[in-house]
């Protein structure tokens, strides 16, 4: 029987099995790097300022990606809700997205201006203070942990790497900026901007 | 404007194509030399424990289910865009059926969203149907600040008992809405002193009868009378134009004991209302803002 050229000999059946399941992959993402939508950003699309940048990490450091989505789908239901939906050039400079697949709460894609900075700092000190229904956690130590700006610059330099066209002055002055700062203060400097480049 | 470029276009079509056939190829090339066993009882030869394994081919129903799911896939990707550049018979993309269902919406609730956009705030306020639409806005996009049933929080005002920072007359709330609003209370600290702050604040108390100090209230109306009243009047009554509230009426945004009203007075408030037109655009605005004209005007 001629598969057990195959089943007896186990480099060659790694080999094919990597080909087999590589098909999806070679199709569904890699012609994606170079599809015009997705690699050219939306106008007026600018870097994360360096506190809106800490903002962004401490985003993720907290897990808020778990139950917040980005991405607002081309559905009626969504748009009603949330505003226009996402598009790809949108999102150039995110490295990673933070696209999300769970939404325990809601979609924050378009949440910048949407709500005062003091909403987001009752809300996010104890959100059931201003939601009584909210079961989202309070995140009360970002009002006291400070930031010291030690990698803000490496970050932005790390980020130049894969395109996000950062000028030397900003990174310059990205510890400057940030340094002293507290962290609720870059969290929502990042929320306040989230979607703002598309306008309804 | 092509999506993508002319290779990248190829480049899927024949990986997509390659892997529907391959795999049609893999089904029929199994199956070769396999058609015509009538013997089924000869084994593929493996023995392992003395458990041998049959060597029979796919059943038919199996084979023939294949076959139809490479069909429906030729198919399903002559008509809808699959194949690199190719849009495919139908035309269909996400974005034409999003439109399709927001044009159909539209054709729906347009004609009733014009006609309420034509109906005085204070009469649409008496529209069931029409309250039933602004309750849902409410609840999706005012209820995270003012709460659920409206009656607002710490810092955000109460839209059910008839006191207003910016005016409780139907245009005014429209307004408010429309273009949001910053509250300029400035921070008096600096300028006053610890002991200002704390005189102008026992005058503030006064004017609900709260006061334990009557010589600091006395020193404290005389900084009010300089400072305050430019915004929040003569009489303390407060002035809409400025959303200066009325300091007499014992109805507090940022709570009403010495110590919240000193602090309000050493930091300064900017409350702020963002502004919803670019958001809910003006006809759900005029619907909005009749509901909450409804609240305290039943």
């Amino acid at each position: 029987m001629r598969h057990e050229i195959i089943e007896k000999n186990i480099g060659l059946m790694i080999t094919l099995i990597l080909v087999a399941i590589s098909f999806g992959a070679m199709v569904e993402i890699i012609p994606l790097f170079f599809q015009q939508k997705t690699t050219t950003p939306v106008a007026n699309l600018k870097p994360l300022a360096a506190l809106e940048l800490e903002g962004r990490d401490i985003y993720i450091r907290e897990g808020c990606v778990g139950c917040h989505s980005q991405m607002i789908r081309p559905f009626r239901s969504e748009t009603e809700r949330y505003g226009p939906y996402s598009v790809a050039g949108e999102s150039v400079y995110e490295h990673p997205f933070l696209w999300g697949s769970k939404r325990t709460g809601p979609d924050l894609a378009r949440v910048g201006q949407r709500y005062s900075d003091e909403w987001h700092r009752a809300h996010l000190y104890n959100p059931r203070d201003v939601v009584p229904e909210s079961n989202m956690p309070a995140f009360s130590w970002l009002f006291e942990a400070k930031l010291d700006g030690n990698d803000t610059a490496n970050k932005m330099i790390a980020l130049r790497k894969v395109g996000v066209p950062y000028t030397d002055e900003a990174i310059t002055t990205a510890k400057d900026d940030v340094r002293g700062k507290r962290e609720i203060d870059a969290l929502v400097a990042y929320l306040q901007q989230l979607g703002t480049v598309i306008k309804r | 404007m092509n999506e993508l470029s002319s290779f990248w276009s190829a480049w899927v079509t024949i990986l997509t194509l390659g892997s529907i056939f391959g795999s049609y190829w893999l089904l029929a090339s199994v199956r070769k030399g396999q058609k015509n066993t009538t013997d089924t009882n000869v084994t593929t030869g493996h023995s392992y424990d003395g458990i041998e394994e049959y060597d029979n081919p796919l059943p038919k129903w199996w084979y023939w289910k294949y076959v139809l799911l490479v069909l429906f896939a030729l198919g399903y990707l002559a008509l809808y865009p699959g194949l690199g550049n190719f849009k495919g018979l139908l035309g269909w993309t996400q974005i034409n059926e999003y439109e399709r269902d927001v044009a159909k919406a539209e054709a729906k609730f347009g004609p009733m969203f014009a006609q309420f956009a034509n109906t005085p705030i204070e009469e649409l306020a008496q529209d069931d149907q029409a309250m039933r639409i602004g309750q849902r806005l409410f609840s999706n996009n005012c209820a995270l600040c003012h709460g659920s049933a409206a009656t607002g929080g710490y810092g955000f005002p109460n839209l059910t008992d008839n006191d207003w920072l910016y005016g409780g007359e139907a245009e005014n709330i429209k307004t408010t809405i429309m273009h949001g609003r910053v509250a300029a209370m400035p921070a008096w600290g600096v300028t006053l002193g610890e002991k200002g702050v704390y005189q102008v604040s026992q005058y503030v108390l006064s004017l609900s009868d709260r006061s334990k100090d009557a010589t600091a209230v006395t020193s404290g109306k005389a900084i009010f009378d300089t400072n305050c009243a430019v915004c929040h009047g003569q009489e303390a009554k407060g002035n809409p134009l400025f959303g200066a509230p009325n300091l007499t009426d014992n109805i507090w945004l940022y709570g009403g004991s010495e110590d919240r009203i000193m602090q309000t007075v050493r930091n300064g408030r900017n409350g702020k209302m963002p502004a919803w037109n670019e958001i809910l655009g003006e006809d759900k605005v005029h619907i909005v803002s009749s509901y909450v004209y409804s609240l305290s005007n039943q």
